[in-house]
């Protein structure tokens, strides 16, 4: 019998050569208390989070949890069913309103999780003859949507302009055409150019989708993202979003201006064939999204804060993923995978828990300490962080 | 239309620059295996190949390209059609 586990055996070599050197596992941390969006209690210790997307710290809310109590005593813990079938409930139509408010647009579709958004979205409308164009440094989610269409899918240079007009200009002219991007890329932080590419994009008669999981609530006016921060969200034909980040809850959504778009409803599997989310988790979601429109003094702290950390680690001498603070993201790149674990365990002694983010998930082939910052976070605290690193990164030999 | 062996020699030509370890280059001569190239490694020299022949390589096209006399046979096919 051919052990069907046999191709594993090179990342189960290179986990256990990693734990053998006495690091504990990155990858199975758990949070035993949580007691605030930036607080969390981890191994007995009171650990600041500094890796947890928790961009607008909704997670703790007084708003956000009423509404969700509310809903978990009126409509129950659960819909047990499809969204096209008994799984559509008050909450979601109005979690569903909640997000066409925000973004100013005609339609909205809440999935299960931001995963099946890009899933669906993509798998669903670029099919058989079709184009998929998309950033090398794309989400897996993105590439797992490509994966599971028919289209043909085309890959050009991170963030570079150039190449992807080069890319666009040799398809056929009368194909359909899907141009993929992120507003922020989640790696590194850094930010695309989207008004270029949204325009090349278009003058090639492409669609565009943009993924804006990690700017909704802060970058732009009116907390749209980067497409509205640059000008051109009217351009962009589908907006991706999660809820698993700035809002707070669980959950994903495509909002589109496109006249046909209800049909979306009835042809996207990763829509169609699951159960829709919990009562609570709608009613938290919108809540936290029509506080998110009136946050401009939260998303002032929060680029405040980003901008001290990335400064902070650069006078401390790290190497950092960005040359300027371009989100709430600031990753610091690490020499080598057992050095960036053993940086990652001495945050970790000095109660600080940031993500670590190796490849296949990062570009390059870099390890990274991958810091998201909250608006909930105090400016004493990023001061307290900056010390941590110090202390843990002259104990690692990194600085 | 470019004979095969004119082909390959073009791309070989292309393969050079990314050819780290100086493994000899024939028809038969793996990507992943032979010469070691990682993903970004691919991208590159695919993003080479393309502005090269003016072409488009897409990734479904590029899982079936192992060795370099399928990407020989694979350019070939595109630059004729």
């Amino acid at each position: 019998m051919t052990d069907l586990f046999s191709k594993f055996d090179a990342l189960i070599a290179q986990r256990e050569g990693l734990l053998a050197t006495g690091v504990k596992d990155p990858f199975s941390l758990v949070m035993e208390e949580v007691k605030s969006p930036t607080v969390a209690v981890v191994n007995g210790k009171e650990t600041i989070l500094l890796g947890t997307y928790n961009y607008m710290g909704m997670t703790f809310d007084d708003d956000v949890i009423a509404a969700g109590k509310q809903a978990l005593d009126e409509f129950g813990a659960g819909t047990t069913g499809s969204r096209v079938l008994n799984g559509t409930f008050q909450g979601h139509k109005e979690c569903e309103d909640a997000l066409k408010e925000f973004y100013g647009m005609d339609h909205a579709m809440v999935f299960s999780t931001g995963y099946q958004a890009n899933l669906g979205i993509i798998s669903t409308i670029a099919g058989k003859g079709d184009y998929i164009i998309l950033d090398i440094d794309s989400h897996a989610s993105i590439y797992d949507g490509c994966k599971m269409g028919d289209a043909e899918i085309v890959a050009f240079r991170h963030n570079d302009v150039d190449a992807l007009e080069k890319r666009l200009k040799r398809l056929p002219a009368d194909a359909g055409k899907l141009v993929v991007l992120e507003g922020v890329y989640s790696m590194l932080g850094d930010v695309a150019p989207l008004k270029e590419m949204i325009r090349v994009s278009k003058e090639a008669g492409a669609m565009v989708l943009v993924d804006e999981a990690h700017s909704m609530g802060f970058i732009g006016e009116n907390g749209r993202g980067v497409a509205e921060e640059q000008g051109v969200l009217d351009d962009v034909d589908f907006v991706i979003g999660t809820f698993s980040k700035s809002v707070g809850t669980v959950g994903g959504f495509c909002v589109s201006n496109h006249p046909k778009f209800e049909i979306m409803r009835l042809v996207c599997r990763p829509y169609v064939f699951t159960a829709s989310l919990p009562p609570a988790v709608v009613a938290c979601s919108a809540a936290s999204i029509r506080k998110l429109m009136h946050n401009s003094n939260k998303r002032a702290h929060l680029w405040e804060n980003s901008r001290n950390l990335h400064q902070g680690l650069r006078d401390l001498g790290f190497q950092l993923g960005t040359p300027n603070a371009q989100s709430a993201i600031i990753a610091v790149v690490m020499p080598d995978l057992e050095k960036g674990a053993a940086m990652w365990a001495a945050l970790l002694e000095n109660g600080l828990y940031v993500n670590l983010a190796r490849p296949p998930a990062t570009p390059a082939g870099m390890t990274l300490l991958r810091c998201s910052l909250c608006a909930e976070h105090s400016s004493d605290q990023v001061a307290d962080i900056l010390n941590r690193f110090e202390r843990a990164g002259k104990a690692v030999g990194i600085i | 239309m470019t004979d095969r062996s004119e082909m390959f020699d073009r791309l070989k030509g292309l393969i050079e620059p990314f050819n780290k370890k100086g493994v000899e280059v024939v028809e038969t001569t793996t990507f992943a295996g032979d010469l070691e190239w990682d993903s970004l490694t691919v991208m590159d020299f695919v993003a080479e190949v393309e502005d090269s022949f003016d072409i488009i390589i897409s990734m479904n096209l590029q899982a079936e390209i192992e060795n370099v006399g399928q990407l020989v046979d694979a350019v070939t096919k595109l630059t004729t059609a």
